[in-house]
């Protein structure tokens, strides 16, 4: 799976330099962020955490491109995407970042096949193409016998896995995931990481996962800490003391 | 500066939705959600019908000869004033009842066009493939209602004039309303999703995400 992603790798997969968000309330401001810098290197397994409303959601948007930052810049593969236009940034969201959610967000109206064909189809794939790579993809995260059901026929963790393959659709290099375990049951959430620490390994994909989830930590190079809207420290995994579970990654 | 460019040359633009694509995800879209889309279309097909029969029981009227005359009695003024007054409600049931329709079927997949976004759909995709659904159930909505109308006008005409309605009934007129009735239909679906097109298409995805109905 070379392409012209890889060739293109920079250091940083992602920066942000003094992030300042604020929401308008009425006559409230709310200050979500408050000057976030943080760095990502290409490859790593980053694990941002907060409890809610801390402004790890935001985070998340604003490293995704989804919406844009009252003041500071975010660079993804050392651009700066707040100098993007809709073009680009529609370009960027297709073939550079893979999003998972907390609530799935798959269309429910497309079976799981065409749903992970969409962002294919968007980026220029032929039909037959993306229906080969999207089958693929859909057995890749174990459910190559699923392929045509709805997302209403699928259980929740497997609904979660078809929106993995969708994120891997056009090879990104990077995957968000917002929460990814947060509607999930414990064994279910434990199968999805696990999925993702495998795509991080054996893809060398970038994952940055906003979470809650204690079991995510495990699985993470460094986790990002945040609270009240200001990165409150960052820690390596080596330098974590929490017993839960297993080390689910060392078995790659 | 060269260095911004350089760094830029790796993002390109993001162009491309396939109109077959578009219009196969728009069908699938109508079909799946064929009860939801069936209210919307029956607000179209209820409206066109009405304007059809208005236009063409007015024909009927204008044109037909009745049993006891030579030649068609033609309506009097108070009769064309009423008839211009139903076709003007009958088009504001139109413009109301079409847009309605389409502002709600838009507005409750808000989270649906932030995912399209969020998957690298441009704001012109989201306009596209709706305004080809709304064209569809335009399309579809108008050419029931119009038949509706048209079948209704006849049956009402043969009550009043019994058979002697065939032969001089104005067959091009009536056909020409139906024709105007249909591409009012069609105009208003489209030109009533242009506008919660647009607007969900502009939304930022977060945004767009964060909307609950």
């Amino acid at each position: 799976m070379v392409d012209t992603l890889t060739e293109i790798r920079h250091e940083y997969a992602v920066k942000t330099m003094n992030v300042v968000k604020e929401y308008i309330m009425g006559k409230q401001t709310l200050r979500a962020l408050k000057g976030v810098s943080i760095e990502i290197r290409a490859g790593e397994y980053i694990s941002i955490m907060g409890p809610s409303g801390s402004g790890k959601s935001t985070l998340f948007n604003m490293i995704g491109g989804l919406d844009k930052p009252s003041s500071g810049k975010v660079y993804i593969d050392e651009v700066d995407i707040s100098g993007l236009d809709a073009f680009e940034l529609a370009w960027l969201r297709c073939r550079k970042i893979g999003y998972i959610f907390q609530t799935f967000n798959l269309i429910p109206v497309m079976t799981a096949l065409e749903n992970v064909t969409l962002p294919m189809i968007f980026a220029g794939m032929t039909t037959q193409d993306a229906l080969d790579k999207g089958a693929e993809l859909l057995s890749l995260v174990g459910l190559g016998d699923r392929i045509r059901h709805k997302p209403l026929e699928l259980s929740g963790g497997q609904q979660q896995r078809v929106a993995c393959a969708r994120a891997l659709a056009n090879d990104p290099a990077i995957i968000l995931a917002d929460e990814p375990t947060g509607n999930l049951d414990l064994k279910t959430g434990h199968e999805i990481i696990e999925l993702l620490r495998h795509l991080n390994k054996e893809k060398g994909v970038t994952i940055i996962s906003a979470t809650h989830d204690l079991k995510m930590l495990d699985a993470s190079d460094r986790i990002i800490w945040i609270r009240d809207g200001l990165v409150d420290k960052i820690e390596a995994r080596a330098d974590l003391d929490i017993g839960v579970g297993t080390l689910q990654g060392e078995e790659v | 500066m060269t260095s911004d460019a350089m760094t830029r040359a790796g993002i390109q633009r993001q162009i491309k939705l396939p109109n077959s694509e578009a219009v196969k995800i728009a069908v699938r879209s109508i079909k799946i959600r064929f009860w939801r889309s069936l209210i919307t279309t029956a607000g179209i097909v209820l409206a066109i019908a009405f304007l059809t029969y208005v236009m063409v029981s007015g024909a009927i009227q204008t044109f037909v000869i009745p049993e006891d005359a030579i030649e068609p009695v033609g309506l009097t003024a108070q009769q064309q004033a009423t008839r211009i007054w139903l076709i003007a409600i009958s088009l504001l049931v139109c413009v109301v009842g079409i847009s309605n329709a389409m502002l709600m079927s838009v507005t409750e997949r808000y989270r649906e066009i932030g995912t399209m976004k969020c998957l690298g759909a441009l704001d012109w995709f989201v306009v596209k493939l709706f305004l080809i659904e709304a064209a569809f159930q335009g399309l579809i909505g108008s050419a029931v209602g119009a038949l509706t109308g048209f079948i209704a006008a006849i049956l009402v005409g043969l009550t009043a004039h019994g058979l002697l309605l065939f032969p001089s009934m104005p067959w091009g007129r009536a056909f020409s309303h139906v024709l105007i009735a249909l591409v009012v239909g069609c105009l208003l679906a489209v030109v009533g999703a242009v506008y919660p097109a647009r607007r969900a298409g502009k939304m930022p995805p977060a945004d767009a995400m964060r909307t609950e109905i």
